[in-house]
This record gives structure tokens, sequence and C-alpha cells, in this order.
């Protein structure tokens, strides 16, 4: 589904603030793979999102997804196979648009034709498919009306909706209130689950990252440090992973409070 | 006279509509405005002085605002320069341009010639022939009004409302943002050359300086719009913009006519302008401010009820602990669900 191969992402180069994000990064994901990424702030997750994404472009290496190399290919054609989930909820959606408005905008990718596809059996579907988030009375209700968690309900119904073979959550629920942010995970399961999407999921939550998905990816200093999956994951416990880290990058980890959460 | 007003205020419109597609819809402060409508002019009165007649005329001069709008669109995808910078470029290239269209003069008069205000009396012969321009300019913003609103319900026409609120939810479906822009930035200019294009005949002339200051009227247009009803529905967003453009021709008319009471001269109208769009903004501002603290204090009073609610239940678990009946387990598991029923109302709200 997607290959990472000798990836290198430096930001500013030949300047004082010369960045080295991500360091020759190697990772392959299998059609059908449910990957949690975890590690401390600024230790690249958001960047290797981004460069599968490309919304930067990489420094050096290469990026095969769903077969096709697309190194150089722009964000907006990769975004045909990719489809992606921000932190900040305001960014999966149009505010100034309604419910409706947004949801026939999302249920297809690529480019619009003169063609006017919201009608009344549109409307039944979504009004269906919004029951999923108790929203299914609101569709001519304007976005920017919604909750922060209302809104990260949404956009995951509309990324789902669109069909993409591979959804990337970057802390997609770290802006939300405990309840919501628990809401929105649980839909995340389940819409991996009968969509049967490969999916990356970069979380604070070590043990949610240890619960969800088959596979564990931990990041340091823009190394992937540590590759768990199959039935060695389902050992893992909180300890384990703090003590593996310790191994191997004889430091401690960096843990803010997400990271401590037991 | 009153008539005069209305047909100055419907011609107007439609560029008000162009500028409300780039400003509002797409959110892109395109200023090719000012250049565009002269080179609608220009071309439409060159079009018909050289015998190719008004719909050729105006058919070129929407093409030409087109092209025009794509030219800006163009500098800013390429070159990554704001909208502002690539409206400005285009705009003050276009000074010359449109003196090149009109044949090196400043100014072209339609004079004796067949124009779309010429040939209104005779379609509407019924009609007096002031009233007859007034039909046939209201017919032909109509038909364009609706035509906008139409479009802007096709999946091309909602991409672009979503380029204008959020690029990220265009790219995320695979649209490439720029070939958007090229569309509506195209069509917003289109409009608004057209709009020149029916101002050059109803006033007679093409004049190369028709355009100074138009984004700015066109702007204190919708705001005045924008206060007569909110709606977040196509067909009444334009509707407002419409009657916005022609309030606006309204004031301006009574500026001329009673002005000089309080020694308001035409030369002043542009300052004005500017007055009534910073007042529109800081009307608009005080409102949103106003109902952000109006937020804050029910907010607030929500709180203190929520406060004052924990504090009696907080008694209540005390005089029941001074009874002694008080069960240490169930006493917490209480108050660990006493948030809980006012969750759901707070987000269905
Ligand atoms: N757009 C950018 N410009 C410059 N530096 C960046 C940019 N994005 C990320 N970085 C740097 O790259 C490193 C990795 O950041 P990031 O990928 O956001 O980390 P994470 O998401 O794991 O917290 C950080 O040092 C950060 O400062
Ligand atoms: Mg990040």
């Amino acid at each position: 589904m997607l290959d990472i191969q000798n990836v290198t992402k430096v930001f500013y180069p030949g300047t004082v603030n010369e960045k080295m994000a991500l360091d020759d990064i190697n990772l392959h994901v299998d059609k059908g793979d449910v990957i949690c990424v975890i590690g401390s702030n600024g230790s690249g997750k958001s960047t290797l999102f981004n460069l599968i994404s490309g919304t930067y472009p990489v420094t050096s290496g290469t990026i095969v997804l769903d077969g096709k190399d697309v190194t150089h290919m722009p964000e907006y054609k990769r975004a045909m196979t990719i489809g992606r989930i921000f932190q900040d909820p305001t960014k999966g959606t149009a505010a100034n648009m309604t419910i409706e408005d947004n949801m026939i905008t999302a249920l297809t990718k690529g480019m619009r034709g003169l063609k006017i596809s919201l009608n009344a059996e549109k409307r039944e579907f979504f009004r269906e498919q919004l029951e999923l988030i108790g929203l299914q009375d609101r569709l001519r209700d304007n976005v920017g009306l919604l909750s922060g968690g209302q809104r990260q309900a949404l956009t995951l119904l509309m990324t789902v909706l669109s069909h993409p073979k591979m959804i990337l959550l970057d802390e997609h629920t770290a802006a939300l209130d405990p309840r919501n942010a628990q809401t929105v995970m649980d839909l995340t399961e389940r819409f991996i689950a009968s969509y049967q999407l490969t999916a990356l999921t970069v979380t604070h939550n070590m043990k949610f990252a240890i619960e969800f998905g088959n596979r564990l990816i931990m990041m340091d200093e823009g190394h992937i440090i540590l590759d768990i999956s199959g039935a060695e994951k389902k050992k893992l416990t909180v300890d384990k992973l703090v003590k593996l880290f310790r191994d191997i990058r004889k430091k401690e980890f960096v843990s803010d409070e997400g990271l401590l959460t037991t | 006279m009153i008539e005069g007003i209305f047909v100055d205020g419907l011609i107007f419109s439609i560029m008000v509509l162009g500028i409300l597609i780039s400003f509002r819809i797409l959110d892109f402060a395109d200023l090719t405005c000012d250049g565009s409508v002269a080179t609608g002019a220009a071309v439409a009165t060159m079009c018909i002085v050289n015998g190719a007649g008004v719909a050729v005329g105006l058919i070129l001069a929407f093409l030409s605002g087109v092209l025009a709008g794509m030219v800006t669109a163009a500098i800013h995808n390429r070159l990554k320069v704001p909208g502002l910078l690539a409206g400005i470029l285009t705009m003050t290239m276009l000074y010359s341009i449109n003196l090149r269209i009109l044949g090196n003069k400043a100014n072209v008069p339609l004079l004796r010639k067949v124009t779309i205000y010429t040939s209104m009396p005779e379609t509407f012969s019924f009609l007096p022939s002031a009233w007859a321009a007034l039909v046939g300019t209201l017919i032909f913003v109509l038909v364009i009004k609706v035509l906008i609103d139409v479009f802007f319900r096709t999946d091309l026409g909602l991409a672009l409302g979503a380029l204008g609120g959020n690029e990220q939810v265009i790219i995320s479906q695979g649209m490439n943002p720029s070939v958007l822009k090229l569309i509506g930035i195209g069509l917003s200019n289109g409009l608004i050359a057209l709009s020149g294009g029916l101002l050059a005949q109803y006033q007679g002339f093409a004049d190369a300086n028709l355009g100074q200051g138009m984004v700015v009227q066109g702007l204190a247009a919708i705001m005045l719009g924008e206060f007569l009803f909110s709606s977040n529905k196509i067909s009444l967003i334009t509707l407002r913009a419409v009657f916005g453009a022609i309030i606006y021709k309204g004031l301006m008319f009574f500026g001329r006519k009673y002005g000089y009471l309080i020694h308001i001269t035409p030369n002043d109208f542009k300052l004005l302008t500017g007055i009534l769009v910073i007042a529109s903004l800081l009307i608009a501002q005080t409102r949103s401010m106003a109902s952000s603290s109006g937020a804050r204090k029910k907010a607030i009073q929500r709180s203190m009820a929520n406060r004052q609610a924990e504090a009696e239940a907080e008694a209540q678990k005390a005089s029941q602990a001074v009874d002694g009946q008080a069960d240490e387990p169930r006493d917490t598991n209480e108050t660990i669900r006493s948030p809980r029923p006012d969750g759901p109302s707070e987000e269905a709200r």
C-alpha cells in the first residue's frame, strides 16, 4: 500500500535554522494495516504525514503509494488515494457552507463539473449517515455552528464517505475534551473496520496505542526506533514500552502528560 | 429620474455580483476589478463602434473580463504572491491595455450608434422609453442572477464555495485549487466586465478611467446588502447584493442632488464610500463582539448556576453525612455521575 524508502526531510537546509526532521526513514505499510504512531513532540510524526500527503516535498528518498511512485506528485493528486484528518477540527470542513453542501463536496474525489448532485435521494443518504454522529436534523446548518467534537466527527464521516484507500489521522482527537475524544475515537475504530481501511494514526495516548490497531511505531528525533506488530504488539504494556524506549535510546522517554496516561 | 437610479443600480449590481464571487465566496481580495470593468466597457464600445453589434460586444466584453481574471489567478498561482498583489498587477497593466483597445484615446463616445439602450425602447415599445431601459436591464440582471444561483448549486460551484471556506478541503478532495481559482476569478471578472459593457452603452461612452475606485464601491454595496438580512442561501446572498447595489446608487444619487446643502460635492464621494465601508466593518465587528460578549455572559451565568447546584449537592451530602447515613462508595459514584446530565444538552447546543 505504502512504501517509504530512504526518506529524509531537512527544513531550511543550509541556514542556521537547518533542521533534520526525518533522517533516512524506511517504512512499508501493507494493505489493511492499522498503525499507531507514537513519539514525543518534535520527533517527526507530522512531518512524516506531510511527506506522505505531499504537503512538503521530500529532501531525498522515494514514496510509493498504491504501486505508484508519488514522490513528485502534488498533494491534491495524492489525495485521490489518501484521506487525511488534522488535529485542528476546523481544517476538515468549510465553515461557511451547510453540512449537506460539505458532504456533497466530500462524497467524490477529483475535479467537478456542472452537474447538480445534491438531490432528495442524496439528502436521505446523508441523513442516514449523520445519524451515526447525531447530526441528522442539521443538514442545512452551517458547519461553523458545530462544536469541535461534532466537526471532527463530521470530518471523519466525510473522509470515509469519499472512499480513500488509506487514512492518515494526526492526533485528530487531541483538541477535543475527553468525552468527545472517546466518541470520535470509537467512530474511527468502527469506520476503519467497516470500510476496511489502511490507517496511520498519531496518538499521544500510549495505552490507546497499545490497544488500537495491529502495529505500533515509535519515532524519536526523526527516526523510527520501534516497529512492533502482531502477537508481539498484543503482549505490550505501557511499562514495557517505556522500558524499550529507554533501552534503545539510552535516555528517559520525554513524557508530557498524555504519554503517561495508563 | 427614479428609473435612472434603478437602471444605474442594476447595471452596477452585475459588477457587485462579480465582486461578491471573488471577495465573499472565494475569499480572494481581487483588485483586478478596477481594470476589468473598463476593459469590458472598452471592448463593448469598440465592437459597437466598429459595427460588430451589441451581442458580440457584450459577449466579447465578458470574455475579456474572464481573461483578465485568469491572468490575476495565474500570477497568484504561479508566483505564489497574494491575490491582492496579483490583482494590482493586472489592474495596472489593464490600464495601458484599455487605452490600446480604445485606440489610444481616453474616451470613445457611442454617438448615433445602435446600443442595447437605444434598442430597448423599441423592444418594449408599449412602455415609456425610460421604463423600457429599466425593464430590459431588470430582465438582464435577473437572468444573470439566476444563472449564478444555479451555478453555485452545481458540484463545481459548491467546490468554489468550499475553496473560499477552506482550501485544504479542496486539496483533500483531489481537486487542484489553482484550476478552481482560474475559473472563479475568471467568472468574477467576466461579470465585472459585462457590467462595464452595459454601463458604457447606458452612459453613451467608454472611458479608460471608468474603473477607478470600483472595488471599494462594490464592497460598500455588498456590505449595505448584508445589513438587510442574513442568510447562507446563495439565492438570497445574490439578491441582497443586488439590493445593496441599488441602495448604494440611490445614496449616491441623493448625495449628488442634495449634498450641496451640506457642502458635499461628487468629489467627496470616494471618501464617503471609503468611510461607508469602514463604518460597515465597524458595525459588523461591534455586532460580533456584542454577540460574543452575550455568549460569554450566558456562559458565566451557566457556570454560576452549575456551581450553585454543585454547592447545593455538596450541602445535601454534608447533611447526609451528619445524619451518619451516607455510605462512602455510593457518594463518590454520585459525584462522578452528577456532571453528566448537563453534558448532552451542552453538545446539542
Ligand atoms: N514547516 C516546518 N518548517 C520548519 N520546521 C519544521 C516544520 N514542520 C516541522 N518542523 C520541525 O521538524 C521537527 C519535527 O516536527 P513534527 O513532525 O511536527 O513533530 P511531531 O509531529 O512528531 O511533534 C520539529 O523539530 C519541527 O520544529
Ligand atoms: Mg505533530
